[in-house]
């Protein structure tokens, strides 16, 4: 009996919770509101298949608890019932799984405009890598890793000369202009990962990875990594910097190119063994 | 009972042999140590796994204190917290609940509930418990060796878990895949002997399609399981023969540290493939025995048949097919081919339905019920409200792009809790507290038991509900310090205080459940025979406890199915699988 009372009060509460709840999604930063919007409808048919079935059971925890003198009725099945069942359930499962799917579609379809921007994991802070006046990156392997060259791109392609390299960990992007971001890691898993922006992904030592996303709202975020990588994992930190289209122009002329950087790390050796 | 009276398709089948040779024990040892019955082994596994089980709860216990006030307990830095993280996930999964449920509850139900003297294998069967309890001392083991446990998430990814970054690189690593390894070298024994012996030692009468909802899960689950942890093994071994010998298969050339390591062409993801194709049936091996159990204590307590027994059965067995090909939603930001996700999120989704089915046909068996809150009920309801919350987070995390923000964040942690903590840890303690009059003889403590009860639910409850919105919100999983983040408020923190206290006081709160288990084996009311009046076999034993070989000179015969319960002209309300067929009986 008093079961059915405490299955209605959690049911309440955990209404009241949702409602009352300060924590919520991050402001949005990104383009990817769809995403918001499909867990907003899973919300409403889930919830409502929630406060359904456990009402339903505490009514009938009320009504048919035992009394003196009460008996069960006594039926095994009634396929009706259960075939109509079986339909609202499909109909309710297929209203969540038809629009996930086709954000999902437009998910793993990047724009063929979109910027190409380079994150490197290792243990425990992020690079990254910006396509140089070539508007393309270089190719870029493990072996190459050495002290001149952290991100191991490969010396000889022409190409990655001009790549800027980012190694502070703050990331600058561009309002407005989708960006797809290709993730390598040169020890073990990462997730490049910034709430704002909803959609994140592993990154994979020996392979490259992507996503895309455009940004929607000028600010500082932060860059967190949600693939464990250790004990360092939670200090695994950077910064996004979401900024207007000339800003990001200046910051990225600011940035040094692949040929600088092994050229000034080529001096300061020499004025090392010098001394 | 031979009359003419008797319907044709009720009459029994002609008498076949009335006992088995079994290995009668003849020394303390053989009785109660190397013992070949069922029963006793049931007894070893569920003691085991709930031992290692309060290791667990302990561990959780650090993970919690961590979490709520970083930095200021001293015994806990980064390595305590990953290897309690580690070791307290893979024991609950694997040593516990699965261990509780096949080696447990299995031995001690399928042998009585479908008439039959023992498992068909009895040495096999001892053998397989013994192999568990070495996995188990191999894996506690890791707490004694230099480094301790391994840290590397219970997940146990590549590259990550066998590089020196990780806690328990030198030793830890190596005896975590020791010990499973073991544990399913044992596990195969065991599952074997759950699924030949419903195949082929039940008794006359008694169908495939009268069998319990309890045997139908653990049947199904031990099927499965025999199926999806060999992926588990083989990654088992790959992994350590990459740890120990320098093999890749799951290692690619990568710089640790500023060290080049000498492993060149593996795939990380590979391993995740493997170890999710276990993974995932993995879910299920714990939920669907949960399922089966939760639907015969409903029935009896409720004094009415489940409701829709076929759909039931059909449900099991769909849930078992489909959850072999889902285990790609644990890895929708893997990195692996973005176009599996199509295909995943669909299988996923579609196992929403048969398992939304067993949730009708639970709450509809409630209707016009004759309803006996007793504790076993009590924790039923329980599993229901935490099933059906932990049951529809998962349609946020198996809808692949509503996934995409949400994982690896806390929401999965408060769901995977939910649904498959919670919800199976609630069956288990109501399954306990329902077979222990027919293990002992004895009933538990009703006034007790509610109080653990109501303590276990709602503060478990209160512990998994509000995590979820700290996930959503956007906070890891898997972080031992939040440290300054922008985007979480401090309000974040105090709910962290408020979870870790709840979560301490329902552990310890346990301790209820464990004075009244062991107080009742002394001063419990005695039960006699059948204290539910319920229906299926195990109820029927000549002794309780029932004795080697279970069913004295002849095996029953089986007439009905076993929810034979408020049968309209029955003189009680309930009627017994082996009770002879009333006259114009029509029961399944």
């Amino acid at each position: 009996m008093s079961i059915a009372i405490v299955m209605v009060l959690v049911v309440a509460g955990s209404i009241l919770f949702h409602v009352l709840s300060p924590w919520r999604m991050t402001p949005i930063a990104s383009n990817w509101g769809f995403i918001d919007d499909t867990m907003g409808l899973t919300f409403l048919v889930t919830g409502a298949g929630f406060v359904a079935v456990i009402l339903f059971m505490a009514y009938c925890l009320y009504r048919f608890r035992h009394e003196p003198g009460r008996r069960a009725a006594y039926e095994p099945e009634n396929q009706k019932l259960e075939a109509w069942l079986g339909i609202v359930t499909t109909i309710a499962v297929v209203v969540l799984l038809a629009p996930g799917l086709l954000v999902w579609g437009q998910f793993i379809t990047v724009p063929k405009d979109a910027i190409e921007i380079e994150a490197v994991g290792v243990q425990w802070s992020w690079s990254f890598r910006l396509a140089g006046l070539d508007h393309q990156l270089g190719s870029s392997d493990v072996r190459y890793i050495d002290t001149t060259n952290s991100l191991g791109l490969s010396p000889a392609d022409p190409k990655g000369q001009d790549d800027l390299l980012v190694t502070s960990g703050e990331l600058h992007v561009p309002l407005g202009k989708p960006i797809k971001m290709l993730l390598r890691s040169v020890d073990v898993l990462h997730d490049f990962y910034v709430p704002e922006i909803r959609a994140k992904m592993d990154l994979v030592p020996g392979i490259v990875t992507y996503f895309w996303f455009t940004p929607t709202k000028i600010g500082e975020y932060e860059i967190l990594c949600a693939a464990y990588c250790g004990t360092g994992h939670p200090q695994m930190r950077g910064k996004l910097i979401i900024e207007s289209e000339a800003d990001f122009e200046a910051w990225q002329t600011a940035q040094q190119t692949f040929e600088q950087s092994r050229k000034s790390a080529a001096s300061q050796d020499k004025r090392a063994s010098a001394q | 009972m031979t009359d003419a009276s008797v319907p044709q398709n009720l009459a029994p089948p002609p008498a076949e042999v009335e006992d088995v040779e079994l290995y009668h024990a003849h020394s303390w040892i053989t009785k109660y140590v190397f013992c070949q019955d069922a029963k006793v082994i049931a007894i070893q596994y569920a003691g085991t796994a709930i031992t290692v089980g309060i290791l667990a709860l302990v561990l959780s216990w650090v993970i919690r204190l961590q979490l709520a006030f970083p930095g200021a307990i001293p015994f806990i830095d980064a390595n305590v917290y990953y290897q309690s993280v580690t070791m307290h996930g893979m024991i609950m999964v694997v040593y516990m609940l699965t261990a509780i449920f096949l080696g447990g509850f299995g031995n001690y139900l399928i042998p009585l509930m479908v008439g039959a003297r023992d498992m068909v294998f009895p040495y096999v069967n001892m053998l397989s418990y013994w192999v568990y309890l070495i996995a188990t001392l191999v894996l506690v083991s890791s707490y004694f060796v230099p480094g301790g446990p391994t840290g590397a998430g219970w997940t146990l990814y590549p590259p990550q878990s066998i590089l020196t970054g990780t806690p328990g690189y030198d030793y830890g690593i190596i005896l975590m895949l020791v010990s499973l390894i073991l544990f399913i070298v044992g596990f195969t024994m065991g599952g074997l002997n759950y699924v030949v012996t419903v195949l082929q030692a039940r008794t006359r009468g008694m169908t495939l399609m009268r069998l319990p909802l309890t045997v139908w899960g653990i049947f199904a689950a031990a099927v499965m399981a025999l199926l999806a942890f060999p992926g588990l093994f083989v990654a088992c071994v790959m992994l350590l023969l990459d740890r120990i010998l320098g093999t890749s298969f799951f290692m690619p050339s990568l710089v640790e540290l500023g060290e080049r390591k000498d492993y060149v062409g593996g795939s990380p993801i590979l391993f995740q493939h493997l170890f999710w194709f276990f993974g995932h049936p993995e879910v299920y091996i714990v939920a669907l025995p949960a399922f089966g159990i939760v639907s015969d204590l409903i029935s009896v307590h409720a004094r009415k048949n489940i409701f829709g027994y076929r759909m039931m059965v059909w449900a099991i067995i769909a849930i078992g097919v489909l959850s072999m090909v889902v285990w790609g939603h644990h890895m929708y930001v893997s990195g692996m081919d973005p176009w599996f996700g199509f295909f995943f999120a669909v299988t996923t989704l579609a196992i929403a339905v048969p398992t939304a089915l067993k949730v009708y046909n639970w709450v509809l068996t409630l209707w016009h019920a004759d309803i006996h809150f007793t504790t076993p009920m009590l924790f039923a309801l329980g599993f229901l409200v935490t099933f059906v919350n932990g049951g529809i987070t998962g349609l946020y995390l198996g809808n692949v792009i509503v996934d995409v923000p949400l994982s690896a964040t806390l929401f999965v942690v408060a769901h995977f809790h939910m649904v498959m903590g919670i919800a199976p840890v609630l069956v288990i303690f109501g399954a306990i507290y329902h077979w222990y009059p027919k293990i002992t003889g004895r009933m538990m403590d009703e006034r007790l038991g509610k109080i653990h009860f109501w303590i276990t639910f709602l503060g478990a409850y209160a512990i998994f509900f509000p995590m979820h919105y700290l996930g959503v919100l956007g906070m890891p999983r898997r972080f031992y310090e939040m440290g300054d983040t922008a985007f979480v408020p401090a309000s974040a923190a105090t709910l962290n205080i408020v979870i870790t206290i709840i979560a301490l006081a329902v552990g310890f709160a346990q301790s209820i459940f464990f004075y009244n288990l062991f107080r009742s084996l002394k001063y419990g009311a005695p039960a006699g025979g059948n204290p539910w009046r319920a229906a299926s076999l195990e109820w029927q034993t000549p002794e309780t406890p029932p004795g080697h070989g279970n069913w004295g000179k002849h095996l029953p015969v089986v007439y009905r199915w076993p929810y034979a319960y408020s049968v309209p002209g029955a003189p009680e309300d309930f009627l017994p699988q082996d009770a002879p067929p009333l006259r114009g009986e029509h029961s399944p």
